[in-house]
């Protein structure tokens, strides 16, 4: 991968002395991934261009990887790396150009103060956002861009164009500034960093942000991408951003939490969700091509699960204003004061307490949470102890993990942890361990099944099962024209979803082959012509049956 | 001489030092001995530690407990004097349904003051055995009512001493007898079809010429026209030796009513009453003891076959208990009643995982329908259905019609599938398991790859009703040393010859998408052997068991249409195919796109220009010769990279550009065809002659000729040198033990889609690869495909089939290079 640095300022072989690279030499460093070379093509008076050229072994890439690394594709052995500006080339960048970066020269003193005509250029620049994207976030920073998209493969016009543009930035900026914007833009634009994302990136991602960062548009994007869309890390960051002084060697929050970020824009939400889409269809189609490749397909469907279950409100193309510090806030006991208070909420804790208001209102005593993903319900369930027995069941082993570190299972009283029972099972499958609730809750479930399947789930739960009330939830899809930003269904994995209609028909029809009764209800904002959001069913089994 | 049952719960009694261990030791083996002194020892480290004595308890009631469950023998040594243990090992023998014997050792208390005086671990003063002696003496009144099946009391050391055991098969343990048989459903008087499925049975009088036994499955009697006809007849059978029967709740509730009892005179017990009332005494007294005597059981033919009038499960086979005689001749029930007002029967064979087949009657139904291993034989011929026989072990079934409506039925007879034997149960897949294969092994599955696989089995797979087979791995061959190569036809041959093989066949590798097809003539086929009745007519699906395409019907559909010179071939009206689905672009678009043409696309923006700016550099007199050389080299093996995967996408339009490769039979009605020779595949598929059919080229080597194996090298170099896949080496015929199954030889251009469009510029390092996981897995999932081929032939319980497809599924979770 290339990047070259052009400056027409005179004398422009003052560019060597900026970078401290000799113009008349070839130097070489090694990186742990290759070996990045600096040489420069021209070195006139009115033109000099330094050269970066990183070549990347990709096995000693994959060789180095750490457990847990994010970045899919570098697991993968055949990737773009060696070829594309990401954020191996950022990483390269800061350290051949270390002191460039920082900002001295001891030669020309007064050179890094100083803004250059200065023209980047990107040949294969991986920009998950396309061109526009490229645009928004060097735009605002000074610079001309011209981005144009690579195409695929000129074989196959019609498969359109790559996700790289090649880049050329034009404009009079410090040297050290344009290699602070590479270094931070460059995994943004790619969007996957190469190494899993450490409490010091917040640092990192501060110190050479300087100056630049605070006061950029999309500050918000770049943090959250750059800090591989961690939360909990991203949520830190941005606090700091805010109240940035001069200080940022203070101490790091401990960061654990994994809730939903503070201020997120929709568009934001889109972006994220359509690169999380492109990932996991890229996972899915992986796993049936490279047939051997399926140990790892399998292991990427689970964390495909779990960043899922992790991120399950941005399956929701909403944002939530306030995220909850606590799970589980008091109820409210009048229902005005709960819709005025819903305004504010996000649709998950909606769903979660009208379940919670309606299982209460049901006398439920035992309850279990099918498909209990990270365990937000049975959180909540537990910490009101009407419900004596609280089950939660999920598919993905990855999920249940989260849902023992979030519920704190280790370290639970035991009388708590006596009413609590968390485990694997898939809802396709008969099982014993689901039977001896009061109430079973599908909570956003459903629609995750396949509809040839859906018969086996109904037998499993209202035929054997057998719980004396079911509680269903699942997407209206009637709503989704209020989602300015979506396209399609709310969640790359939802196999399906019903309008009003759709879901009254199976639910009736449910309710009447395993001797049900069933009602109806809204969650959330019950809009007169297109309905709720959410649409629940509460089934009550027949005395008799 | 103490007789007891084989399985049986035996409590010894005595004081202490009354000699029981020493008795136990003599006549038991020691693992079949629980005694309360070794329980306390295992709680206390101190074996006289009465505070220890309820913990002790508690181990040896779980103890005893796990090994009744497990259906083991069991002797308790332990004084048992007080009425109140003795209750709670009775209780606990009847949770188990076993029966329980007691032996009381009755020896003087002055032997006993002595013996334990003579021990020094037992201190205490000779008041407690007085004190147990007293117990026992009040306890020898009454223990006949404790609840034992019998009492064995030893009196005097002379007794004692002369002490033999015995032991007593069960009742129902008639496990000795194989058969062949004939079973036959419930008949209810209706003499006139019996005689004539007896005589369409081949049977002669009271006897069948190839020495069959008639078993049947009880409710001879009530509601039909000829009860005493019925008895007579099978009456004459049992005692000839030629039928054995069991008791059906008919039997039960006409031999109450016969000893005077009061019964509810209904469900046709009036007719059976009026009929016998104008039979002779002598008659009537003879069919009253026959009945009388039934058991509810029998476990035949080495405890492969189980015979129950209502059904059985597992639990009970061969137990002895009041509940278990009740599942037997009434079944199991939910406690509720339906809108007739009869018992809603609780669906214990849809549960049932065990290995003995089970016949029973009990539940009308309009047909016959095998769940899981069991098989309902009642067709309700009183009701103007069927009397039908199932032939064991042929399992084959033969009915006769009712020749007319005997008798009203209250509720219509139930439709056969209204049971769903496709549904599986979370204990067939979860935790560590092993699967038992025919073919000489067990596999492993570790119960986080069951984890894995559950996920991923239950959110993405096809129904598992047609997901009845996945493909194993396959690994390559020993990395090739010859120049240029990682791999090489030579290192597969040596791996064939040196393993035995003398003829392997090689065949063209696709490249195109895993695909198992699963291809049922008509719907009622896909409904009847498949269970799948949404009309439906087959499954094409994925190696890991994921649908092809949104919608996989129409392909389905012309496949079928494609393949349907086979059904007379095989005579079979469904067949599995192992296929390969061309262009890979048509499953792999995305991944080609997203992945593959990316590279390719940064490499060719990228590079060019990379060495124009070396190009510059280099005019100005610096020294970046070598790195000019390395980048132009890498540029060129982009554009071989380009090349290597475009040549496998092509545009496709709907399923026009589709094609289909299928290169093996995987199985058909009653043959697990996988096993056939590979020339028998290849020349049988030779006969589809469709424009949606590709051929799998293929040459056959032997490998003890120099040319052969030449000859097909450079058919691989001429199909690979342009990018071609390469090809699979497979033994011709099956080779059972370690082998591998078939090893692929990929193409060396080919190789740049997998190890990067550079690999041949860093040959060396990707030779150190490490093959034995690879190759380790290949031969269990092989072994575990051929398992579940072989369970699908056999027509076997859908559970049965899902278990190892499942673990092939979960092996392949396992972390591997996924290069190999």
């Amino acid at each position: 991968m290339l990047l070259t640095i052009t400056t027409t300022a005179r004398p422009a072989t003052d560019l060597g002395f900026l970078l401290h690279k000799h113009p008349e030499r070839v130097q070489e460093f090694s990186q742990s991934f290759g070996t990045a070379t600096v040489f420069y093509p021209e070195a006139g008076e009115e033109r000099c261009t330094a050269a970066l050229m990183l070549e990347v072994d990709p096995i000693a890439l994959v060789r180095s990887r750490g457990k847990g690394s994010p970045d899919f594709s570098l697991s993968q052995y055949v990737n773009d790396r060696p070829y594309a500006a990401s954020s191996l080339l950022a990483v390269a960048l800061a350290d051949v150009f270390r002191t460039a970066r920082a900002g001295r020269c001891k030669a020309r003193p007064e050179l890094p103060g100083t803004p250059l005509p200065l023209e980047l250029r990107l040949p294969a620049l991986p920009c998950r956002g396309g061109p526009e994207l490229a645009r928004r976030l060097f735009e605002p920073l000074g610079w001309e861009v011209d981005a144009r998209p690579v195409p695929l493969d000129e074989g196959f016009p019609e498969w359109g164009e790559s996700r790289y543009v090649g880049l050329t930035l034009r404009g009079d900026v410090r040297l050290s500034d344009a290699l602070n914007h590479l270094y931070v833009l460059l995994p943004v634009l790619d969007d996957g960093k190469h190494y899993w994302v450490a409490p010091d990136e917040v640092d990192k991602l501060i110190r050479a942000g300087e100056g630049w960062l605070g006061g950029h548009p999309e500050r918000g994007l770049i943090t959250r991408r750059y800090l591989g869309r961690r939360w909990a890390l991203a949520r830190t960051a941005l606090a700091r951003l805010a109240e940035l002084g001069d200080e940022t060697e203070e101490e790091l929050e401990p960061a654990v939490e994994e809730d939903a970020p503070a201020d997120v824009t929709a568009a934001d939400e889109a972006a994220a969700a359509e690169a999380e889409a492109a990932a996991e269809t890229a996972t899915d189609a992986a796993a049936e091509a490279t047939a051997e490749a399926t140990a790892e397909a399998t292991a990427e469907a689970a964390e495909a699960a779990a960043q899922e279950q992790a991120t399950g409100s941005r399956s929701e193309p909403e944002s939530d204003p306030e995220p909850e510090s606590d799970p589980e806030p008091e109820s409210d006991p009048e229902s005005e004061r709960s819709q005025v208070k819903a305004k504010s909420k996000s649709l998950s804790a909606l769903r979660r307490e009208a379940i919670l208001a309606k299982l209460e209102e049901l006398g439920a005593v035992s309850v279990i949470d099918l498909g209990c993903g990270q365990g937000e319900l049975v959180g909540a369930l537990l910490s009101r102890p009407r419900f004596a027995k609280v089950g939660g069941m999920d598919v993905s082993p990855m999920a249940l993990t989260i849902a023992a570190r979030k519920l704190r299972l280790e370290r639970m009283p035991d009388a708590k942890r006596a009413r609590l029972t968390l485990f694997q099972g898939a809802l396709t499958y008969t099982d014993k361990r689901l039977s001896g609730y009061d109430a079973a809750v599908l909570m956003e479930v459903i629609e995750h099944v396949d509809p040839p399947r859906l018969d086996a789930l109904e037998r499993v739960v209202f035929g054997r099962a057998k719980p004396r009330h079911v509680l269903v939830t699942t997407p209206n899809i009637e709503y989704n024209v209020r989602y300015e930003f979506l396209t399609g269904l709310r969640h790359p994995d939802h196999r399906f979803e019903w309008t009003r209609a759709e879901f009254a028909g199976w639910a009736t029809r449910v309710a009447a082959r395993y001797g049900y009764q069933v009602a109806f209800a809204p969650v959330g904002d019950d809009d007169p012509e297109v309905g709720p959001p959410t649409q629940m069913g509460v089934f009550t089994r027949d005395q008799r049956s | 001489m103490i007789s007891v049952p084989e399985l049986s719960l035996v409590v010894l009694v005595g004081v202490s030092g009354s000699g029981k261990s020493t008795f136990a030791r003599r006549h038991f083996k020691p693992t079949q001995v629980i005694s309360s002194d070794f329980c306390r020892g295992l709680v206390a480290d101190d074996e006289n530690d009465q505070a220890a004595t309820p913990a002790a308890f508690d181990l040896l009631h779980h103890i005893v407990g796990v090994r009744l469950a497990r259906g083991l023998f069991t002797v308790v040594d332990a004084t048992n004097v007080q009425y109140a243990a003795r209750k709670s090992l009775i209780d606990l023998a009847r949770r188990h349904d076993v029966l329980a014997d007691a032996i009381v050792l009755d020896v003087p208390e002055e032997v006993a003051i002595e013996r334990n005086a003579a021990r020094p671990d037992r201190d205490f003063g000779p008041g407690v055995v007085i004190r147990q002696r007293k117990d026992l003496r009040r306890s020898l009144a009454k223990i006949a009512n404790d609840g034992f099946r019998r009492v064995h009391v030893l009196r005097g050391l002379e007794e004692i001493e002369a002490a033999t055991i015995t032991y007593e098969k069960a009742w129902s343990d008639k496990t000795e007898l194989t058969g062949p048989f004939d079973i036959i459903g419930d008949v209810h008087g209706c003499r006139s079809e019996l005689e004539t499925l007896l005589r369409e049975l081949g049977w002669e009088g009271l006897r069948h010429p190839e020495g069959r036994t008639a078993v049947f499955v009880g409710d001879l009697v009530d509601r039909g026209p000829d009860t005493p006809g019925v008895l007579r007849l099978v009456m004459d059978m049992v005692e000839a030796g030629t039928a054995i029967c069991v008791s059906g709740n008919h039997e039960q509730k006409l031999v109450r009513a016969l000893n005077g009892r009061k019964v509810k005179v209904a469900h046709g017990l009036q007719e059976s009453l009026d009929q016998l009332a104008a039979q002779p005494p002598e008659f009537v007294e003879r069919a009253r003891a026959f009945m009388d005597g039934l058991l509810s059981h029998y476990r035949l033919d080495g405890g492969r076959l189980v015979v129950a009038h209502a059904g059985l499960k597992e639990e009970y086979h061969g137990r002895a208990s009041g509940r278990v005689r009740s599942f037997a001749l009434y079944g199991d029930t939910t406690g509720e009643t339906d809108e007739y007002g009869l018992p809603v029967r609780y669906p214990w064979a849809d549960e049932y995982r065990g290995r003995a087949m089970v016949v029973y009657g009990h539940t009308p139904t309009t047909r016959p329908e095998w769940v899981n291993n069991t098989i309902c034989l009642d067709t309700g011929v009183v009701f103007g259905g069927h009397l039908t026989a199932l032939r064991y072990p042929e399992r084959q079934l033969v009915q006769v019609p009712a020749e007319k409506v005997w008798y009203e039925p209250v509720k219509p007879l139930a439709e056969a599938g209204g049971r769903d034997p496709g549904m599986l149960d979370i204990n067939d897949v979860i935790g560590t398991r092993h699967v038992e294969t025919r073919f000489g092994s067990r596999v492993k599955i570790m119960e986080q790859n069951a984890a894995a696989a559950l996920e991923v089995m239950s959110r993405f797979a096809v129904d598992p009703r047609w997901l009845v087979y996945l493909p194993p791995t396959m690994a390559p061959p020993e990395t090739s040393r010859l120049d240029g190569y990682l791999e090489h036809p030579h290192e597969a041959f040596e791996e064939f010859a040196a393993a035995g093989v003398r003829e392997v066949v090689c065949e063209e590798k696709h490249m195109g998408s895993r695909a198992v097809a699963v291809l049922c003539r008509t719907p009622e086929v896909a409904a009847a052997r498949f269970g799948v009745d949404d009309g439906s007519t087959g499954a094409l699906y994925t190696r890991t068991g994921r649908p092809f395409f949104a919608d996989t019907a129409p392909l389905v559909e012309r496949l079928r249409e494609a393949c349907a010179p086979l059904w007379a071939e095989l005579g079979s009206d469904w067949v599995v195919l192992d296929c390969e689905l061309l262009p890979w672009s048509a499953k792999a678009g995305e991944l080609i796109r997203s992945q593959y043409a990316s590279v390719g696309a940064a490499a060719r923006a990228s590079l060019p220009e990379a060495v124009a700016a070396l190009e510059a550099a280099a005019g100005r007199g610096l020294g970046v010769s070598e790195l000019i050389d390395r980048t132009r080299r890498r540029s060129q093996n982009a554009a071989l990279f380009r090349d290597a995967y475009a040549r496998y996408c092509w545009p496709v339009d709907g399923l026009e550009g589709i094609r289909v490769a299928p290169f093996q039979i995987l199985a058909c009605e009653g043959r697990a065809t996988a096993l056939e020779p590979h020339a028998w595949h290849l020349s049988t598929l030779a006969l589809l002659d469709s424009p949606l059919i590709t051929q799998t080229r293929h040459v056959f080597v032997t490998l003890d000729s120099p040319e052969s194996r030449a000859a097909a090298t450079a058919w691989w170099e001429s199909m690979t040198a342009d990018g071609g896949e390469g090809m699979v080496v497979k033994p011709a015929s099956h080779v059972p033990g370690r082998v591998q199954p078939g090893v692929k030889v990929r193409g060396r251009e080919y190789l740049r889609i997998i190890y990067g469009p550079d690999y041949t510029e860093s040959l060396d390092v990707l030779r150190r690869r490490f093959l034995g996981k690879k190759r380790s897995l290949a031969l269990r999932e092989y072994v575990l495909g051929l398992e579940a081929l072989s369970r699908l032939a056999d027509g076997e319980a859908g559970w049965r089939v899902h278990e190892p497809v499942f673990a092939v599924l979960a092996l392949e979770s396992e972390p591997v290079d996924p290069r190999l």
